[in-house]
């Protein structure tokens, strides 16, 4: 039991209370966005399907955004609790980012979700549209500010140390810092890519138990088209973001691809067991030249290898290997799920498009063209990109490791000095905790999804005139 | 007690002190009275039930951000008092944590899941609200003890849990007067009578205590002429204890007139009881550890986050009100239409 102690134990701590919060933040921040484009689509329209399309989402979207709130809470007590020496040593930078954070989002989003959710028949139609669309904003500005100090904590610069402490020098270059940009859109596609997978996975779910409500339809051509849109976009951007990590963390980038030697015309490797004694891949199945290909664009283009990464005395200061290698491939694998069924779906509906409501109207789509399989397949897919998140974090932030702001600061440095057994027991209250939260929020929606396509919800029941917004 | 206003190194750490002292000012007073309509839960019938969380559902989430604001002000602006406070308090802190989480899901999962699991939510409501009521107590006790753990702060703080405990559900049956009407505000009327006792007893119990934790609180109250300027303080106190007194007996009057009275007094005497306590450990973050000078960051990343807060502040003060506004008026059930 040597190797549970304090730091690993908060380090799991951490890691467990941030992956189960980012899980309704990625949702909450581009669903936002989606149920803002039901309610203007509804007002441009006068159709009944977008309204009904938002009062079933904006349940859902209550309920992750009650989620995200709690559980960030508790991020915000755990840098006092476990982590006191990141504050006192980065405090100076994080702690406006954070402030600003409080203060432009977190304020926005709690006021306003208050009067999107029970103001529709209290003011005019057009002040919940704002609050709507406030709280989209809200949620949109806290990622801004969370991926600003993540970000600096990855590509650190505008700053400079005085007696241990950090203290800034150029606001401007802690904001933009270089892996900001290329983080902050990975991270908002990420979330409109959960969001399209979850509506289509969701709606899907819906018609196969028979629901062929109107709302179903446009709920799954929205998220079929939003997610085929935006894959590619997504491959792209985070393309661009491998890159940028490669030139200011190529250790980083030299784990995830498991290349042991800095050398030329680096194969791709598509499935290994990294083994950091022996410090060679196991079963390895790779690709030549590919790797090589991706990162510097060239076939012999020299990849750093890990062997670079190493302290005089032997210790690594790079990454652990494995954990980055694997959830790397979890992620782009995820990916690629994503872009062939969100592409043949589409293409599908598209082919069958005269099939529309058995008829032939204008539309260019047809969700009666998707072969049952498919819309099995986005059952499961729901969740993908959760899973497609979640890796892609653990892919960047244990790559980050040992490093708590890359060159500043370990994370090791940053640990309070609490009894590892006080961090065992807290550790597992909040898994047990989490466990019984997500089974009752997946049961939840699964729930909400029956009673929809039962027609005993709102979903499909014709709006009360008298429940219109007050104009 | 005010600062050097020529010297940023000075007025800052003040200013900020005074901005965080404010939010968690109105964290107990808003969110005290969420907590308080959820520990006063198991009084109430099923069809009450539904209009409590109707008075306190669109405002919840905002009034509990004021606690993440005034944690968030204590992180940026006083880092190393943030380490030893959330340290020393790991344990309630984790406890009040957990209280927050249930009772936050349980405000959304209550009215979504399926009926046969409805009560389950409702227990985790009362619960979660209760045990946050508890833990932050619990924590206040330790503060004011000087955050030295032993057996005897270890009661004290006990104590200082049951009694905020009991506060929360006080303000929260004030709110209860003011936003419901009928059966449901004249049991409300009832619990605050109850609770206002508790209110005399803790309020009496903390202000007694605190001056003997340390001489240096002591001297501050007890010193001349010091004693003369704070002696309003008390007297106010008393008067509004006495005032709410009398009126909650009359209560309800004609008309449901003044139904917002006692909830406004409340609010009077818990920002006293609450000054007299800040005035006792000001300049101190951590009480006879660390002034509010040791633990401030530095100025220019305090002025920075001033300057927003400025901005910003006033800004989210508005539409707050403008939120209080929209849901003005008794409680109905709450629907999504």
């Amino acid at each position: 039991m040597e190797a549970l102690d304090t730091l690993i134990l908060s380090r799991i701590q951490f890691a467990a209370n941030i992956s189960f919060h980012i899980l309704f933040p990625t949702i909450t921040i581009a669903l936002g966005w989606v149920l803002l484009f039901f309610r203007v689509r509804f007002s441009q329209t006068g159709d009944d399907k977008w309204m009904n399309a938002y009062r079933f989402w904006v349940k859902i979207f209550a309920l992750s955004f009650a989620m995200g709130v709690v559980s960030g809470i508790t991020m915000s007590f755990q840098f006092g609790t476990n982590w006191p020496g990141f504050m006192e040593t980065v405090g100076n930078i994080a702690g406006p980012l954070l402030a600003y954070e409080v203060l432009t989002a977190f304020f926005l989003e709690a006021v306003f979700i208050g009067i999107m959710l029970f103001g529709f028949s209290r003011v005019p139609g057009w002040v919940h549209m704002l609050a709507t669309g406030l709280v989209a904003f809200g949620t949109t500005m806290s990622a801004f500010w969370i991926i600003v100090l993540n970000s600096w904590m990855h590509t650190p610069q505008g700053f400079e140390m005085r007696d241990g402490v950090a203290f800034a020098t150029d606001w401007w270059a802690i904001i933009f810092n270089p892996s900001m940009p290329y983080r902050f859109a990975h991270m908002m596609i990420a979330s409109f890519l959960t969001v399209a997978f979850l509506v289509a996975g969701v709606s899907a779910f819906r018609w196969l138990i028979g629901d062929r409500s109107r709302e179903v339809r446009a709920m799954l051509k929205t998220g079929i088209t939003l997610g085929a849109v935006l894959i590619p976009v997504q491959i792209f951007v985070g393309d661009s973001h491998g890159l940028n990590t490669l030139e200011y963390q190529p250790a980083k980038v030299a784990a995830m691809e498991a290349n042991w030697e800095t050398q030329p015309s680096v194969p791709l490797v598509l499935f290994a067991i990294p083994d950091e004694e022996a410090r060679e891949n196991h079963y390895e199945v790779a690709i030549p030249n590919v790797a090589s290909l991706i990162l510097t664009h060239k076939l012999d283009g020299v990849v750093p290898g890990l062997n670079d990464f190493m302290a005089e005395d032997g210790t690594p200061l790079h990454p652990p290997v494995a954990p980055v290698f694997f959830s790397f491939r979890v992620m782009v694998g995820t990916g690629m799920a994503m872009l062939a069924l969100s592409w043949v779906s589409l293409w599908f509906m598209y082919r069958r498009h005269h099939r529309h409501e058995g008829q032939t109207t204008g539309h260019w789509l047809a969700v009666e063209g998707l072969p049952k399989p498919f819309l099995w397949a986005m059952v499961p897919m729901a969740f993908s990109g959760w899973v497609a998140t979640l890796a892609g974090w653990y892919t960047t932030e244990i790559g980050r490791q040992p490093w708590l702001v890359q060159g500043v600061m370990t994370t090791e440095m940053a640990v309070a000095d609490v009894p590892a057994p006080l961090v065992l027991g807290t550790l597992i209250t909040y898994l047990a905790i989490y466990a019984g939260l997500l089974v009752a929020y997946i049961g939840v929606i699964v729930y909400l999804a029956t009673k929809a396509a039962r027609g005993d919800g709102p979903g499909t029941t014709a709006p009360d005139p008298a429940l219109a917004p007050a104009e | 007690m005010l600062p050097d206003f020529s010297n940023p190194a000075d007025w800052l750490p003040w200013a900020f002190a005074s901005l965080m002292g404010l939010s968690i000012l109105i964290y107990v007073i808003l969110d005290g009275f969420d907590l308080g309509v959820g520990i006063l839960f198991p009084l109430a019938t099923p069809g009450e039930k539904d209009l409590m969380i109707g008075s306190i559902g669109p405002f919840w989430d905002a009034n509990e951000t004021w606690l993440v604001l005034a944690v968030g002000l204590l992180l940026v602006a006083f880092p190393t008092a943030h380490g030893v406070i959330l340290t020393a308090l790991y344990l309630p802190v984790f406890v009040m944590l957990v209280g927050l989480i249930l009772r936050g899901v349980a405000f959304e999962f209550r009215a979504k899941a399926r009926d046969q699991y409805r009560n389950l939510w409702n227990g985790a409501f009362f619960a979660g609200s209760l045990i946050t009521a508890l833990a932050q107590g619990f924590m206040l006790g330790l503060y004011i003890m000087g955050l030295e753990q032993t057996a005897a702060t270890y009661a004290f703080a006990t104590l200082a849990a049951v009694f905020l405990a009991v506060g929360y559900s006080f303000i929260g049956a004030v709110w209860l007067i003011h936003k419901a009407e009928g059966q449901l505000q004249t049991k409300a009327i009832g619990w605050s009578r109850g609770g206002l006792w508790g209110v005399i007893l803790g309020i009496g119990a903390i202000s007694l205590s605190t001056p003997f934790v340390s001489n240096r609180i002591f001297d501050k109250w007890f010193g001349f002429p010091e004693m003369l300027y704070l002696l309003p303080l008390p007297v106010i106190s008393a008067a509004l204890i006495a005032w709410l007194f009398v009126m909650l007996r009359r209560m309800p009057f004609p008309q449901d007139r003044f139904s917002w009275l006692p909830f406004a007094v409340s609010t009077g005497l818990f920002a006293l009881a609450y000054l007299g306590m800040a005035y006792s450990f000001y300049p101190y973050v951590v009480p006879d550890q660390l002034t509010i000078y040791d633990a401030a960051s530095a100025p220019e990343s305090l002025f920075i986050i001033l300057v927003g807060a400025c901005v910003v502040v006033p800004v989210i003060i508005s539409y707050t009100i403008l939120a209080y506004f929209i849901f003005r008026g008794k409680a109905t059930e709450l629907r999504y239409e």
